[in-house]
């Protein structure tokens, strides 16, 4: 039972993380390396918008999704943006973004650990083991925001635009779409989606500096594991890790040092058969 | 003695026509004496520790251009073959007490076997697959480690490895030496023909193969090569630290070889290199305040990479040399005609 709910906590996790990821990688061919980045600053957000300044936790989610997203934007606008031609420095830039944020966060609440209260106290019994109101209510929560994600992708022209750069932008761009509003849109959505799992996910875990590495391995593990840009894969691939992760860590003894490498492991083993990725499609070699 | 004369006369010809002409071999020559001499101006530890440190990591910044500055195969988990090194070697000397002489090259042949059993699986992904797959590597590793205290020391290390050397000057000069040799290696390795394809598969891999050229055996190589390099950087930090620890595999580790490599200008052996001596001792004498190092560090790499992308070394070298439009031969920039072929440099 445990490791059921922990799968489907991380799985959820990993997945909304590596779908926003994905976006903004489809699009706009940004490797995002500060997305978790995002997802910390999100979560401390909350900390001190409910802690000092006292606010219902539903507003201090909603503010805090809403400063990260400025942010995001900004550090779209002012750092990605005029270099995107050099994917190698875009990488670094946003490594750089990262650590910036790493450590801003460093000096403003230093770094010792934290907790932020839950939205719902309490807990039920289910076959013995507790279940805490607030871990279902963020598996709810972020089954519902993927369900919007996909009508918001499937359903509506911004989806069909999004879909169709992120399959080809030279064509996308003959056919009358902005390219660079949308990749700034995206942004905004993708760092979005973070921090709102940064919302959703700061109750459930221990704040610190450092948070943002650990899911950073294992959003890129899903993203790679489930192929590049697709959503479904993404989806999948979360809970298969999620779950893995979750089996590691109650099941073999000192599973809490081993529980990343297994993961990684069976990513790695994945790609040696299916080097595109569960549900990837190998795309033409461009030249 | 007429004969010691004749070669000194000719020693200096070489000199004035191949060193003296461009600004850029200028820097590279006084880099190399003012290393050499350092010790006789001062022999402050703090900055012997400081230089030595950062020829180790200039060795593995430039082992990293090798294999993806070249090849175009983004290796985000350097510090697997920096780690692997450290290990290999810190093992090999902690537990069946062979000296540095030996374990070093062990260590590295460990990372070169390392490099064989990555590059295989990887050699089948590319561009951002490739990258994202390589930094599981020493992730993957360090939970290993961290599952087996009895050999790896856990989260401590392994410590008590031995001194190179017990005297600082003389640890320094092998550093130093080690260093300088090496990456004169790494720069005529990329300078050959094999060099050339390595440039040619970053380019464009379809073409090479259809020039005739196994590509798969060249990225290969290259893993293997890079593995090398980064191999002996790892044994020679660990000898000098005296301890392997999972420092050495962190994901920061393998970030940091990354902007090294990037921030001095990747494909060109010497941007890392260089970019490493810049970046290293900056963090080291920002020390003052020590909340804001990483702060202040991030930041100058981010305004660095915002107004020149291709990195700062290619950018300087095209401020101070311009290349001749005939003869493709390079001119420092306040030269109105080439050196060689007297065309008109624009």
């Amino acid at each position: 039972m445990n490791i059921i709910i922990t799968g489907l906590i991380t799985g959820s996790m990993l997945a909304l993380l590596a779908i926003s990821f994905s976006l903004i990688f489809g699009v706009a061919r940004i490797v995002n390396i500060a997305h978790t980045a995002f997802y910390m600053v999100a979560a401390y957000c909350i900390f001190s918008l409910t802690g000092k300044f006292g606010l219902n936790p539903v507003a201090g989610m909603m503010i805090a999704v809403v400063v990260v997203t400025v942010f995001g934007l900004l550090a779209y606008k002012f750092v990605i943006d005029p270099i995107r031609e050099h994917e190698a420095a875009v990488l670094i830039a946003t490594i750089a973004l990262a650590m910036i944020f790493q450590e801003a966060v460093m000096l403003i609440y230093t770094g010792d650990y934290r907790t932020v209260s839950a939205l719902i106290e309490g807990y039920f019994i289910v076959t013995g083991v507790k279940v805490f109101y607030q871990q279902v209510l963020t598996f709810g929560v972020v089954l519902a925001v993927l369900g919007i994600l996909w009508v918001l992708l499937m359903k509506t022209k911004l989806g069909l635009a999004i879909r169709s750069t992120a399959e080809d932008r030279e064509v996308a761009n003959l056919m009358g779409m902005n390219d660079s509003r949308l990749a700034m849109i995206t942004m905004g959505i993708s760092v979005a989606l973070a921090g709102f799992t940064g919302a959703v996910i700061a109750p459930l875990t221990v704040l610190s500096p450092y948070m943002w590495m650990e899911p950073l391995i294992m959003m890129m593990a899903v993203v790679v594991l489930g192929g590049l840009g697709s959503i479904k894969g993404s989806f999948v691939a979360a809970y298969i890790l999620g779950f893995t992760e979750a089996l590691v860590v109650f099941m073999i003894p000192k599973g809490a040092f081993l529980k990343g490498s297994v993961a990684l492991t069976i990513m790695i083993l994945v790609l040696l058969l299916r080097p595109e990725g569960l549900f990837g499609i190998s795309f033409e070699e461009e030249r | 003695m007429v004969a010691a004369g004749l070669y000194l006369k000719r020693f200096y010809t070489v000199v004035r026509g191949e060193v003296l002409v461009l600004p850029s071999r200028i820097i590279v020559a006084l880099f190399f004496l003012v290393l050499l001499g350092m010790p006789l101006i001062s022999q402050n530890p703090y900055l012997i520790r400081v230089i030595v440190l950062a020829s180790i990591f200039a060795i593995l910044a430039a082992s990293w251009d090798l294999l993806s500055g070249f090849t175009g195969q983004m290796n985000f988990g350097h510090a697997l073959f920096f780690g692997v090194g450290a290990y290999a070697s810190a093992m090999l000397n902690v537990h069946l007490h062979i000296p540095p002489w030996g374990s070093v090259p062990l260590g590295a042949a460990a990372a070169v076997m390392t490099g064989l059993i990555v590059g295989i699986p990887c050699l089948r992904l590319k561009h951002t697959y490739l990258a994202l797959t390589t930094m599981a590597f020493p992730i993957i590793l360090m939970g290993i480690v961290f599952a087996l205290p009895d050999l790896t020391g856990g989260e401590l290390g392994i410590s008590g490895l031995q001194r190179i050397s017990n005297s600082l000057i003389v640890n320094y000069y092998i550093y130093i030496g080690i260093m300088l040799v090496l990456c004169t290696i790494m720069w005529k390795i990329t300078d050959s023909h094999t060099g050339i394809i390595f440039h040619a598969i970053r380019e464009d891999e379809l073409a090479v193969k259809a020039s005739g050229i196994n590509t798969t055996r060249y990225k290969l190589m290259a893993f293997c090569l890079s593995g090398f390099f980064a191999g002996i950087a790892g044994g020679l930090y660990a000898h000098y630290m005296r301890i392997a620890g999972p420092s050495t595999l962190e994901v920061s580790m393998s970030f940091m070889v990354v902007i090294w490599a990037v921030f001095g200008g990747i494909a060109t052996i010497y941007g890392p290199i260089a970019a490493v001596f810049i970046l290293f001792p900056l963090l080291e004498f920002v020390r003052f305040w020590p909340e804001y190092r990483t702060l202040i560090f991030a930041v100058v790499v981010l305004l660095i990479l915002l107004y020149m992308p291709e990195g700062l070394i290619p950018w300087v070298r095209d401020k101070i040399e311009k290349e001749c439009p005939r003869c493709k031969i390079r001119n420092v920039a306040t030269r109105k005609t080439c050196r060689v072929c007297t065309a008109v440099l624009d």
